[in-house]
């Protein structure tokens, strides 16, 4: 009864083959995490590093993939809520199976995710934390791609006593994890370089109505105000300062380092004369350049920490291909010894983690809500 | 303590709370009427200062400059849409599961506002938005002091009280002296008799939806002019303080939503600016457990006789 069939068998093989033999689709791909907040008040933030990642991801698959095996980034999204930050690290431990992570973003939420990925081994950087207390915990598995704030606070500290010679300085922040520590480290080097703040004080994040906080400034005569936080406050604080007439300079950290920051103050006549601290502009680092008109070709600029997010793909990726190995504590290990060439710029780590040279510098903002260094 | 820090810390507390009161509204009117908290009424101040952005940006770009058109213009459209929303809101959470238990539509309200939430971040971005100035000037006093020693008040920020003063005094009139407000209280007080006697009560409560709406949408406009920017996020926090508001004020009172905003404003703002702004929230809700305690019906709730 049974006719055996040559041709349709033979085409079955082909097909199986075919299944089985494609060069690039048949590798298992290389999982990698990409965490940070892509919903909540901060999400302007996750989609730099999503678009950064992402370009990197491409790019990288274009050119053969590594080990002859593509990546494949895998979203988390922990809306910089400390909380939401474990349950995707561990989705992504347990169930995805990351052998390294891009993230996380907000300081609050990288410290808590950044105990599991070490309990598991997995190797994590973040583009954007700037913590100190991250890398201070000596994780063997953790890097960043950015400064510190004791780092940036220091540089926003030394500009308001040696630039601006502010005398009487209020220092606020947004009582996060961030925020806070920012303006703490911008304190301490403002009293170590003898002088008192005339007020220190937190407000709340996701709230528009600074006024009476400015009232209060106003009241205490501060003649320059820093804060430490993000610029969806920083925005209406800074509008609420001029529409209440005043005049002093308001000084921030990275986390203004957005063109949006125009936008959440409602105008650019709002921005000018206010300060902020950041990496020197990594779309200036001719490494960068051709990536830089990619972008900007495809109608997105990258500010920000897109360039971060695409150098720290870049720095797992080499890492990888260097080792030939998907291990994290191997990873690492080559990490804390080797500088990586990236986007950015050759980066090298210490032993904690951190880059070896950090470069904050200062922007200033001007009426047509344009950036630039300050000289 | 330097009297015009301390005048300015008032006209700051009353703008603040002029909002709260504006949006408060919205809450206690559903609940004076079906007795639920309606958790998506933040998110509908939202959409309202979304609207408000486009419809701004429609005017610019039809090239219509004259500042009174433009801003009742956008004004009316804005009431318009928002309050669509409103209804459609009713009709599409609440509505289906108006005979089921009380727990259910508190739910559906949560979720409805999760999804408006998501909705606008994937529709419009997660991006912060802002719109220009549009009613630039500041009364100040006195006008010709050189120094930081004035009073002052933004021509918006007098605007928000005056409106806030105006809507809930015409809400009022509504509900106590027209027939639509006859309908609404006979509603309140006994569903299915004034069902009965003709009130088509489903009706009454999508219009009251529809007029809770509009004020969010008033609120929405002139707070999104006022700040100069908003992003999908802006309802959460504005809706619980403006929650707050209405339960301070006496949860189901209109005129307690408005005193409510009020007394939640200035209790921010003085002990921002007094004491510290780390905890104004802390001394915000204290107050309102306090009264809680001592006053469960608010500022001028009435007590509810429970129905055997």
């Amino acid at each position: 009864m049974h006719r055996s069939r040559p041709f349709f068998h033979v085409v079955l093989l082909f097909l199986l083959a075919l299944f089985v033999c494609h060069p690039s689709m048949a590798a298992e791909p290389i999982k990698i995490g990409m965490a940070g907040p892509f919903s909540g008040a901060d999400a302007s933030f996750g989609e730099q590093l999503w678009r950064g990642a992402e370009q990197a991801a491409a790019d990288i698959n274009a050119a053969g993939g590594v080990l002859g095996r593509p990546i494949q980034l895998i979203k988390a999204d922990d809306a910089c809520e400390p909380k939401q930050a474990s349950a995707v690290a561990s989705r992504l431990v347990d169930m995805d199976k990351v052998v390294a992570v891009v993230g996380h973003f907000c300081s609050s939420s990288t410290i808590p995710a950044s105990t599991i990925y070490a309990d598991a081994g997995v190797l994590m950087m973040t583009p954007g934390s700037t913590n100190p207390a991250i890398t201070e915990r000596q994780l063997p598995t953790l890097f960043r791609m950015c400064g510190r704030d004791d780092q940036q606070g220091v540089v926003g500290a030394d500009f308001v006593v040696k630039q601006l010679k502010a005398q009487r300085v209020a220092v606020l922040h947004d009582k996060t994890t961030y925020g806070q520590g920012l303006a703490d480290s911008m304190r301490n080097r403002l009293r170590s370089a003898g002088q008192t703040e005339v007020l220190y004080e937190g407000l709340t994040r996701g709230e528009k109505d600074f006024n009476a906080l400015v009232t209060k400034l106003k009241g205490v005569q501060a003649d320059a105000v820093y804060f430490g936080g993000y610029h969806s406050e920083a925005g209406p604080l800074v509008r609420q300062m001029r529409e209440q007439g005043m005049k002093a300079p308001l000084i921030s950290g990275d986390g203004s380092f957005s063109e949006v920051l125009v936008v959440s103050a409602g105008g650019p006549q709002f921005v000018e004369g206010v300060y902020m601290t950041f990496g020197a502009d990594p779309r200036k680092i001719p490494a960068g350049q051709t990536l830089v008109e990619r972008f900007r070709k495809n109608g997105y600029e990258p500010e920000g920490y897109t360039l971060y997010s695409y150098a720290t793909v870049q720095a797992i990726v080499a890492a990888m291909k260097a080792t030939r190995s998907l291990e994290g504590e191997k990873l690492a290990q080559w990490l804390h010894t080797h500088p990586v060439e990236t986007v950015m710029g050759i980066k090298s780590w210490d032993a904690k983690g951190d880059l070896q040279v950090s470069d904050y510098v200062m922007y200033r903002w001007d009426d047509k809500g344009k950036y630039r260094e300050v000289e | 303590m330097d009297l015009y820090i301390l005048a300015q810390q008032w006209v700051n507390g009353l703008v603040l709370g002029s909002t709260y009161g504006l949006i408060a509204v919205g809450y206690t009117m559903v609940y004076g009427i079906i007795g639920m908290i309606n958790f998506a009424h933040g998110e509908i101040y939202m959409i309202a200062a979304y609207l408000t952005a486009i419809f701004l940006a429609l005017f610019g770009l039809l090239g219509i400059q004259s500042l009174p058109v433009v801003l009742l213009g956008v004004l009316l459209l804005t009431v318009f849409f928002t309050a669509l929303y409103g209804w459609s809101v009713e009709r599409v959470a609440y509505r289906p599961l108006r005979h089921s238990t009380r727990l259910a539509p508190l739910i559906s309200a949560i979720g409805i506002s999760l999804i408006l939430q998501n909705y606008i971040r994937i529709s419009q971005g997660a991006r912060n938005q802002g719109v220009p100035p549009l009613l630039d000037g500041v009364f100040r006093f006195p006008s010709d002091s050189l120094d930081q020693r004035f009073i002052q008040i933004t021509y918006l920020q007098s605007l928000i009280v005056v409106v806030a003063l105006l809507s809930m005094a015409l809400l009022t009139w509504i509900i106590q002296r027209t027939a639509l407000g006859r309908a609404c209280r006979a509603t309140q007080q006994d569903r299915v008799m004034a069902n009965l006697l003709g009130v088509h009560t489903d009706r009454v409560i999508s219009l009251v939806f529809v007029m809770g709406a509009a004020m969010a949408a008033v609120a929405g406009l002139l707070v999104t002019l006022n700040y100069g920017s908003f992003d999908f996020y802006v309802g959460f926090l504005m809706g619980i303080k403006a929650f707050t508001a209405a339960v301070l004020g006496g949860i189901g009172s209109l005129p307690g939503a408005m005193l409510g905003g009020v007394v939640l404003g200035l209790a921010e703002s003085f002990f921002a600016g007094f004491v510290n702004s780390d905890y104004k929230d802390v001394f915000a809700f204290s107050i309102l457990i306090l009264f809680l305690v001592f006053r469960p019906n608010g500022l001028l709730g009435v007590p509810e006789v429970e129905k055997v």
